[in-house]
């Protein structure tokens, strides 16, 4: 996860080990963990924010993008949003 | 009279502003992980400082400090529209009512929160108004930004949206009433509207809960019923538009704008001279404050959330400007002093008393 995003909430790791059958299960079990993560990572719809970006195994994914045991995910806050 | 302490909202992060020994500052900041803040402000509900605005990457969300801000929690709970609804882009006000916090939002909307800035609700009433459907963005967005509660009742509120207007509630905010008779709104074809004035910023004096002073975008107005109808109070000053207003805390009649150069023409300052105006009775007649202040290429502005008084008699007035100069006066706007320079962007100023 970005230093941005860890320091909002300080407690969470950069790096941590997941079990979700997709992205967006993904990001509310690190909501459940840490309260809140969700409302920055996601809008209404739902989706992602505009200028968060997440990849999975390398390619950009939605919060619909399945994901296997062996998935590795990156979120990555865009250069377009500064 | 105790320290002063002024809490900055800017583009990049909350500062604490400190008065020390010997006419000295202490600049706390940047806080809140440098985040566009429009609203730094103090909740003494619950003695804490609340800062609100958005990131472009994380969204909208309040913060909280309990210890004077060295330490922070943030939360957006409840400050949503739904999934059906449009996103909320950021918060442009936190005001402290009653035991109660309300923000206002943008794309515009009311919201509360009654346990101290960490869960809140819609007061859905606000957009409820028939007048809804035909509300459009200003200049800087679709924006509730202004929220004047009445000092005794906690069911009474005004609210001022950018390019849409003032409203009055009575009921908790279950119903709402436009408050805008009197008001122009040059850039709208025909007599003034009901509705779609540009407020800037809306103000008024516990002592006198029914007379109220707005900054518009097409001058500044009184109201002597609660809103109902508004007298223009412009002539005197070097232009119609500004938009920070804020009323002196012991006399009611007292008033302090900065007129800036006009919508479409920078919005500066005019002729790079920097002033606050003041006026003493009402509005009737206004005097140009700017002993300390640059009288030449200052081509600076200041927003509608960016000036302030403490609670002292004389008062101190503070203002802070787009170009991230914050000045003082000790005196009631009498002189002026540079209290810091270098800032980011000054959105908005508060002041809070330390040591208290």
């Amino acid at each position: 996860m970005p230093r941005s995003l860890i320091a909002l909430f300080p407690a969470a790791p950069r790096q941590l080990d997941v079990a979700a059958k997709d992205v967006e299960e993904l990001i509310r079990a690190l909501d459940g963990r840490w309260p809140g993560m969700w409302d920055r990572l996601c809008e209404p719809g739902p989706r992602l924010r505009e200028h968060i970006n997440v990849f999975v195994d390398g390619e950009r994914a939605s919060l619909t993008q399945p994901l296997t045991p062996r998935s590795v995910v990156h979120i990555i806050p865009a250069v377009a949003g500064g | 009279m105790g320290r002063t302490g002024l809490l900055l909202g800017t583009r990049k992060g909350a500062f604490l502003v400190a008065e020390e020994d010997g006419g000295r500052w202490s600049i706390k900041g940047p806080m809140c992980e440098a985040w566009p803040l429009h609203h730094v402000t103090w909740d003494p509900g619950t003695g804490s400082l609340i800062a609100a605005g958005g990131s472009p990457w994380y969204g909208a969300a309040v913060w909280r400090s309990t210890d004077m801000g060295e330490s922070w929690t943030h939360s957006s709970e409840g400050l949503t529209y739904g999934d059906d609804g449009p996103k909320i882009d950021t918060i442009w006000n936190v005001t402290a009512a009653h035991g109660a916090l309300y923000a206002g939002v943008d794309p515009a909307g009311l919201f509360r929160s009654d346990d101290g800035g960490r869960t809140w609700s819609e007061v859905s009433g606000l957009r409820a108004h028939s007048s809804e459907p035909h509300w459009q963005p200003g200049n800087g967005g679709l924006i509730l930004h202004s929220i004047t509660p009445h000092p005794s009742d906690p069911n009474h509120m005004w609210i001022g949206i950018s390019a849409v207007g003032v409203f009055e509630t009575r009921d908790g905010g279950a119903t709402w009433e436009t408050r805008n008779h009197g008001v122009r709104a040059d850039f709208i074809p025909g007599p003034a509207p009901e509705f779609g004035q540009c407020v800037h910023k809306l103000g008024l004096h516990p002592r006198r809960p029914d007379v109220l002073f707005q900054q518009n975008h097409c001058g500044v107005y009184r109201s002597d019923d609660g809103g109902a109808n508004w007298t223009d109070l412009t002539p005197g000053l070097p232009s119609e538009f500004g938009f920070p207003l804020v009323v002196h805390p012991q006399d009611p009649s007292t008033v302090y704008v900065i007129p800036l150069n006009g919508a479409d023409k920078g919005r500066h300052v005019p002729d790079g001279h920097l002033a606050v105006w003041r006026t003493r009775d009402d509005g009737a007649s206004w005097e140009s404050l700017d002993r300390g202040l640059p009288t030449r290429d200052a081509y600076v502005g200041v927003l509608r959330e960016a000036m302030a008084t403490d609670q002292n008699d004389p008062a101190g007035v503070y203002f802070g400007t787009s170009t991230g100069q914050l000045f003082g006066s000790p005196d009631d706007g009498d002189t002026w002093r540079l209290v810091a320079d270098f800032l980011p962007a000054i959105w908005s100023v508060e002041t809070v008393q330390l040591d208290a």
